[in-house]
């Protein structure tokens, strides 16, 4: 029988077969930023241990950092420490970095890629949940925490359990309305959150083959929403150009070498997967979460749910208590629910394809009143090319408000946070109590359906402004 | 990591399904350098709630956190699991666990049991009912005991796992002592990998 993909990196990367217990796993890129590393070189120091591969390694500033003002010292004394450790850490142990402000300063799972150090059939690992978006690169991705961190950084191995292998296959032709963000929306609506557990998630078919390398990150970002260990999909032709003359891809006779390598990375036409599911791509239309968790879906143009709806009683009760918590009512449609505030960016949706998509929806256009609005690019590079396309007088000219490269307002660590019972329409990847801002309504959408909701005052697509 | 062999005590039952890693410590929390002081941020957003389960007087000696399915699903943050442990918990009961926080509970000696969704739904039951239930859960046997209502059921646990738990091991010091197949490794590797030269 064949190998799938994750398979075929998985077994390239043992370093020591586990029989039985866990295969002790090689580590191609160790993401590192400032939030889960503190305690990891603290460990490293009270044992006396050193970073392994430094090379190996590399840092940024993204979780916590403010967007605006970033040439003044950062307000927030407990965030300042944490970057200024992050910094002294680096420096001890030899760590590439980059601070806020360097041109290549920008969230991890936005400048692997872009600066090229994401290439099909390496691991790559971070302590952020959101690595899986590694994946679309052909990459065996996945989230770590902090005693992992430190395991690599001394170690360059992790032991893992294998994991079962899933097949998510999108087929047919999305409908020209509809992106990336809608797919991914859509498979959380079918599976769940704990649909993926245990399972490494490998996305097929013939809409997933037809996505940018920008629309295949932000369908793997969100593995992690369904509980995968990780998500990837084959690398092809798209893979190969975005990688083609990147600042850390191979050149010349080993560009060669390499393109016959990552040519071999694709599973195995009689492999089979421990578990699959199928959705229509045709049927994808425009998505929306309703609830207070990402497997909470439905179409923009649907009714909000009745819990009585759900015939399982855990469910039923969890909707009562989202629709409590997210101020909806049953029934009604979500299209005509007024939102607050509209924040585009985040590592599923900052880079440039998301800016010049919610650029084309706005131009010309004024955001409706008394809706505050926040567009942050993913990275430095993101943010540099969009001003050159001219995408960030679009946007300040509908009356967006144009920010520096971060995480900002997906997690609310730094200033940029919704006040209680604030209603956003947001292009990042959770919807969670709270999750941007105490007492914040979040609602996940793609970037498209954000910039006309901006426009309209309350959720709408572009095809209805 | 201290070795774990038994743990016994009583529960709280936290009835909710996808509790997720930002409920059990808001990003606020992150902010921190230390490893220690984050028995305050747990579940912090709930708290102001005077009737949260664990603002409840009863169970406030309890160390076993029985939740419903899908907890601490999200955000790798280990805080979430340091949270918990300080907050003096020594395992949590679900039927179904996040995979990376059940991955970091394991690094930290917080102990996952994974229960049948029924079985699950029963405990919170027995719990709300009987608040001085006493559990113990064996590691070694991979056991719980409710000896009041009769009750031993059995949780998955990997063998090496359940090794490191019981030996209090450093997982770090065991991957170093393969250091020559480490090494042995790196010298195969591909020649186009990229590299930072800092």
């Amino acid at each position: 029988m064949g190998k799938t993909l994750s398979q075929k990196i998985w077994d390239k990367h043992i370093v020591k077969s586990g029989d039985g217990d866990p295969d002790l796993l090689y580590i191609d890129l160790h993401l590192v930023h400032e939030v889960t590393s503190p305690q990891a070189f603290d460990g490293l120091r009270i044992n006396g241990r050193q970073v392994r591969r430094p090379d190996l390694t590399i840092s940024t500033e993204d979780h916590n950092v403010p967007t605006s003002n970033v040439d003044q010292p950062i307000e927030d004394e407990i965030s300042l420490k944490q970057i200024e450790t992050l910094r002294a850490n680096a420096e001890e142990f030899g760590i590439t970095h980059y601070p806020m402000g360097h041109p290549n300063q920008g969230i991890v799972h936005v400048i692997g890629p872009e600066l090229g150090l994401t290439q099909p059939g390496m691991t790559v690992v971070c302590g952020d949940s959101h690595t899986s978006t590694h994946g679309a690169f052909g990459a065996l991705a996945f989230g770590i925490g902090t005693s992992e961190v430190e395991h690599v950084l001394a170690t360059q191995t992790l032991p893992q359990p294998r994991q079962e292998t899933m097949a998510i296959n999108v087929t047919g032709e999305l409908p020209s309305e509809s992106s990336a963000k809608d797919v991914v929306l859509a498979v959380l609506g079918v599976v769940g959150t704990g649909g993926g557990i245990g399972a490494i998630a490998e996305f097929r078919g013939s809409v997933i083959e037809a996505l940018s390398m920008e629309g295949r990150m932000t369908v793997c970002n969100m593995s992690i929403e369904f509980g995968a260990k990780a998500g990837l999909i084959a690398p092809d032709e798209t893979t190969f150009e975005y990688l083609r003359g990147r600042v850390n891809s191979p050149s010349g006779e080993l560009w060669d070498k390499a393109l016959t390598e990552w040519k071999k990375l694709h599973t195995d036409a009689d492999a089979v997967f421990d578990r699959e599911i199928t959705l229509n791509g045709a049927e994808i239309v425009p998505q929306i979460t309703w609830g207070t968790n990402p497997g909470q879906v439905i179409p923009v143009k649907g009714n909000i749910p009745k819990p009585d709806d759900f015939d399982d009683p855990a469910e039923r009760e969890a909707a009562k208590r989202a629709l409590e918590y997210m101020g909806l009512e049953e029934g009604t449609p979500i299209s005509a629910v007024p939102i607050d505030t509209v924040f585009i960016g985040s590592c599923t949706n900052s880079r440039i394809e998301d800016l010049r998509s919610a650029a084309s929806v706005i131009k010309g256009k004024k955001v409706a009143k008394g809706v505050r609005t926040l567009v942050v690019p993913g990275s430095g590079v993101v943010k540099k090319q969009a001003e050159k396309e001219g995408l960030d007088e679009t946007f300040k000219a509908a009356g967006f408000d144009w920010r520096e490269p971060g995480c900002s307002m997906c997690l609310a660590m730094n200033p940029d946070k919704l006040d209680p019972r604030e209603r956003s329409a947001s292009t990042s990847n959770r919807n969670f109590e709270g999750r941007q801002g105490r007492g914040g309504r979040t609602h996940l959408v793609s970037p498209r359906v954000a910039a006309a909701t901006a426009i309209a005052g309350h959720f709408s697509t572009p095809e209805d402004l | 990591m201290e070795p774990v062999h038994i743990i016994q005590g009583t529960g709280v039952p936290l009835d909710r399904s996808d509790v997720d890693t930002d409920q059990i410590i808001p990003s606020d929390w992150l902010k921190r350098v230390e490893r220690t002081g984050f028995e305050k941020g747990l579940f912090s957003e709930w708290k102001d709630n005077p009737d949260f389960i664990l603002n409840n007087e009863v169970y406030s000696s309890a160390s076993i956190l029985i939740a419903g399915p899908n907890f601490g699903t999200g955000s790798s943050r280990e805080h979430a699991v340091w949270a918990i442990q300080q907050a003096g918990f020594k395992a949590v009961i679900s039927p179904r666990f996040g995979p990376i926080f059940r991955n970091n509970s394991m690094k930290n000696g917080l102990v996952p049991v994974e229960v049948e969704s029924e079985l699950g739904k029963r405990l919170l039951q027995e719990v709300l009912e009987k608040p001085f239930l006493e559990f113990v859960i064996d590691v070694e046997r991979a056991l719980v005991e409710v000896p009041e209502i009769d009750l031993t059921f059995a949780f998955p646990i990997d063998e090496s796992v359940q090794e490191r738990l019981l030996n209090g091991l450093d997982d770090i010091g065991i991957t170093l002592s393969n250091e020559a197949s480490i090494s042995k490794y790196e010298e195969d590797r591909l020649a186009w990998l990229p590299t930072q030269s800092s």
